[in-house]
């Protein structure tokens, strides 16, 4: 094919050639970004907190009339009953759980003496059942005993003498072994803390931007905090979590009546809780994901019309070149041609565009630098679309018969 | 003339229906995305106190010990409570308020109602005046009732509705944790966007259902809610929260005229060099006055998906025009045989391009009462999401106004390019070659 003929047409229509080129441009670089966005949120999404979720049901509990010193007694007793509840695999009293929201978090030192923290990390408050309640896989060292747990009041928390942690901090603590068995400093102390668990994944409260550099750094301190605002965790039995929905509320009122389960968001299975920690995500990725599927579509649109409109105004040249003996092929191959042309150009402006706005956002949101396989997977993508855009167009001006040449308008 | 270009530009529009379709969908979907995302944009970025805002300034001082120090560091973003005892007391600015955000249980007289858990603001008095909070009956309490720890209140209308039926409650006995308050005044509907005044209680949070003296939720031991940033042997331990050395209040200040803003920032200088003196400050002396809506910036309130979903939308509308622009141009220049009849018979080039001009007018207006459909129509996508904001995005007149600027406007500009270009052409020639 000759590029030759193709670049003197389509210097006579310049606006035109430039129009679609920038659309091309801009349609990349949009869409390379909010692929590599979507990706993203998908990604985040798609971390495991480590629990059995299925099975996994919450309650934001509150108790009223009483101190905070006073609620150790009660929550002993909501948790006898829950774990009586038939249907309960077990249960247990937190501070907070994966995806809740809110929690603590706090440095890790080696030595006591270390000005800087070693790892980032956040803390679990509860007893010996959270293991089996959580559902999380114990890989090295074991549970705590009932003699270890301890009840604290929330504001006095003191340095636990045996901790839990999760695999990812004993990684990021002791890259060349395991943290088994050693001493680790939580917080600003001088009291070290022991391990003598390793679980196999326990996600933070977190789900945000900021959590991400330690998103699986988690630590289990054997105490029950003794607070008239907690949080019940309940494992069901496989298959009874709607049940035990409907029971676990009513149990916590024979018990007591003086409390405070809020209606909404008061009890929430983990699905509930999963779901509403990643909205704003899930949003976000449906709607760059609608941004993009209608700006193709505008996108190829735009070159079906604008390439209409040339052969119709071609007709009579394109008679002419089938009366010199120009193929059907030819005419066809003619339009193809010029679409590549011009969506190279274009897709070469897209990828410098995109990697621009990436740059710009990178600077203005929290956002990962891009990776140039979105920019390679854009390009071929746009260049396809406007071949598939410029086909139906280029068919009917191949179909042009040569007496076209000889008519006039 | 007017009419007989719209009649001209309607029936050269009808003789492409598809085409014609095709630019007012990419307008009116342009035009849609933009104004949703601008508008949840304008809500969210508004000014919660129009007119007063200007005038209400945020101080923050360094309290801090050497521990972690570099320099260029931003002061905490609350206060002490020493130093905002201190600033109160001191009542440089024309109106001051020291406040903090909690929860406090609320236990009906009603039979029946279980008791339940309020949003609580604890702050000194000038809160109602400096942020000119409505009431609907009653009034705030005095500084006397400040220095008394009085037992009073002032609910919201929500609460108000929930706990008396509606009704003037002043007077009334309310018990909020095993205490009896007095109820001395009632607020009107008050929901100021952002939640400016503690945005460590959600953005864009409702604003509390109970107010009490600060002093009062001290002396009623009442939880506190929110951050509390503490160093050095600080351990954030709430009963004793007045002498820790933690962070845990905010103060807002008026100062109505620049002179008495500059003499403020002095006055803070002063204020920490004293307590450096005094031994209690360790830092350099590093003080800060933004004004609300810096405030507001420096806190980043608007969440950045909304700015980015903005951007995105923006971008997608210039596709969308660039495309209108580039089938316009096609369109045109296509007709220019029957242009330079036109121009034979006698039009001028102005004639001519602005026939064309409201060719692209026509499809443009008809893209924008498609994109002010489509955007309802996304506002109200918006208003089903369960974030704190969304129950705010509603279009108000001057995006409303906006909007149509924006079509029209866009369109037109679209239009200009192959109007002119269309206009250009030499009527002889194009006679001469058909």
């Amino acid at each position: 094919m000759q590029i030759k003929p193709i670049l003197a047409a389509l210097k006579r229509h310049k606006a035109g050639t430039l129009l679609i080129a920038l659309q091309i441009a801009l349609t990349l670089a949009i869409v390379c970004n909010a692929l590599f966005i979507i990706h993203q949120r998908l990604d985040r999404i798609a971390r495991p907190t480590g629990l059995d979720e299925n099975n996994l049901m919450a309650i934001q509990n509150r108790m009223v009339g009483v101190e905070d010193k006073e609620s150790g007694p009660l929550i002993r007793a909501d948790l006898a009953a829950l774990r009586q509840l038939p249907g309960v695999e077990d249960a247990i009293s937190v501070n907070s759980y994966p995806l809740r929201g809110g929690g603590w978090s706090t440095g890790v030192h080696l030595n006591a003496d270390d000005k800087k923290s070693k790892a980032h990390t956040t803390l679990y408050f509860s007893d010996e059942h959270t293991l089996a309640t959580f559902g999380t896989r114990l890989v090295a060292g074991r549970n705590f005993q009932a003699d270890e747990i301890g009840e604290a009041d929330p504001k006095e928390v003191g340095d636990p003498a045996v901790v839990i942690i999760s695999k990812a901090l004993s990684d990021k603590l002791f890259p060349d072994s395991s943290a088994l068995g050693k001493p680790i400093y939580i917080g600003d102390t001088k009291k070290p803390s022991t391990v003598i668990g390793i679980v196999e994944r326990l996600q933070v409260p977190w789900n945000g931007n900021w959590s991400d550099t330690f998103y699986d750094n988690a630590i289990i301190e054997p105490y029950r905090l003794v607070s008239t605002f907690t949080n019940y965790m309940i494992r069901t039995k496989p298959g009874q979590l709607s049940a035990v929905m409907a029971s676990a509320p009513a149990a916590l009122y024979k018990t007591n009546r003086m409390r405070v389960i809020a209606p909404k968001n008061g009890i929430r299975t983990f699905a509930m809780v999963r779901e509403s920690a990643y909205r704003a995500d899930r949003g976000m990725a449906v709607l760059m994901g609608v941004v993009c599927a209608v700006l193709l579509g505008i996108t190829a649109a735009g070159i079906v019309g604008l390439t209409s409109f040339w052969v119709g105004q071609r007709r009579k040249q394109i008679g002419v070149r089938r009366a010199l003996g120009a193929t059907q092929r030819d005419i066809l191959s003619y339009f193809l041609t010029e679409n590549l042309l011009i969506g190279t150009a274009g897709v070469l402006m897209g990828a410098l565009l995109a990697i621009g706005m990436n740059l710009w956002m990178v600077t203005q949101f929290e956002m990962a630098r891009l990776s140039v396989t979105y920019v390679l997977v854009g390009v071929v993508a746009l260049l396809l679309l406007g071949q598939c855009a410029v086909l139906a167009p280029a068919m009917r001006a191949s179909r042009v018969p040569p007496v076209e040449a000889t008519r006039s308008v | 003339m007017f009419s007989y270009y719209l009649d001209l530009a309607l029936r050269s529009l009808g003789r492409n229906k598809m085409l014609t379709a095709l630019m007012v969908l990419a307008i009116a979907l342009g035009i849609g995305a933009s104004m949703t995302t601008l508008t949840v944009l304008h809500v969210l970025s508004g000014d919660p106190l129009p007119g007063t805002s200007g005038t209400l300034f945020y101080p923050q001082l360094e309290p801090r010990d050497m521990d972690g120090f570099e320099p260029g560091m931003e002061p905490p973003r609350q206060i002490t409570w020493i130093d905002g005892m201190n600033l109160l007391k001191a009542k440089r600015g024309d109106r001051q308020a020291l406040m903090t955000g909690g929860a406090v249980p609320v236990q009906p007289a009603q039979s029946g109602m279980d008791p339940f858990y309020s949003d609580a603001r604890y702050t000194s008095s000038d809160f109602f005046s400096m942020f000119q909070v409505p009431f609907l009956y009653g009034r705030g309490w005095s500084a006397a009732d400040d220095d008394n720890k009085a037992r009073v209140v002032v609910i919201s209308r929500t609460l108000n509705d929930k706990l008396f039926g509606g009704k003037d409650s002043t007077g009334q006995t309310l018990r909020l944790k095993e205490g009896a308050f007095r109820v001395i005044g009632v607020l009107d509907t008050w929901r100021p966007n952002p939640h400016f005044y503690d945005v460590n209680m959600g953005n864009y949070s409702n604003a509390e259902d109970i107010f009490v003296p600060l002093t009062t939720s001290r002396d009623m031991r009442f939880d506190h809610n929110g951050s509390t940033d503490c160093w050095g042997t600080g351990g954030g331990d709430d009963d004793h929260a007045e002498t820790q050395p933690c962070v845990w209040l905010q103060f807002w200040v008026q100062l109505d005229s620049a002179a008495k803003v500059a003499a403020y920032k002095e006055y803070l200088e002063h204020y920490s060099q004293e307590q450096k003196a005094l031994g209690r400050f360790e830092r350099p002396v590093n003080v800060r006055l933004p004004g609300l809506m810096e405030w507001l910036d420096i806190n980043k309130v608007v969440p950045g998906d909304v700015k980015l979903q903005t951007w995105l939308a923006l971008g997608f509308l210039v596709v969308c025009l660039v495309n209108t622009v580039g089938l316009m141009l096609a369109k045109f220049l296509r007709r220019t045989g029957e242009l330079g009849v036109r121009r034979a018979l006698g039009a001028s080039k102005r004639e001519v391009f602005t026939q064309l001009l409201i060719e692209s007018g026509v499809i443009g207006l008809a893209g924008g009462v498609g994109g002010l459909l489509l955007a309802f129509l996304g506002l109200w996508l918006v208003r089903l999401q369960p974030s704190s904001y969304a129950s705010l995005a509603h279009l108000d007149l001057s995006m409303l106004v906006m909007t149509f600027l924006l079509a029209v406007g866009a369109s037109l500009l679209a239009g200009l390019l192959p109007a002119w270009r269309a206009c250009q052409v030499a009527p002889a020639l194009q006679l001469k070659s058909q």
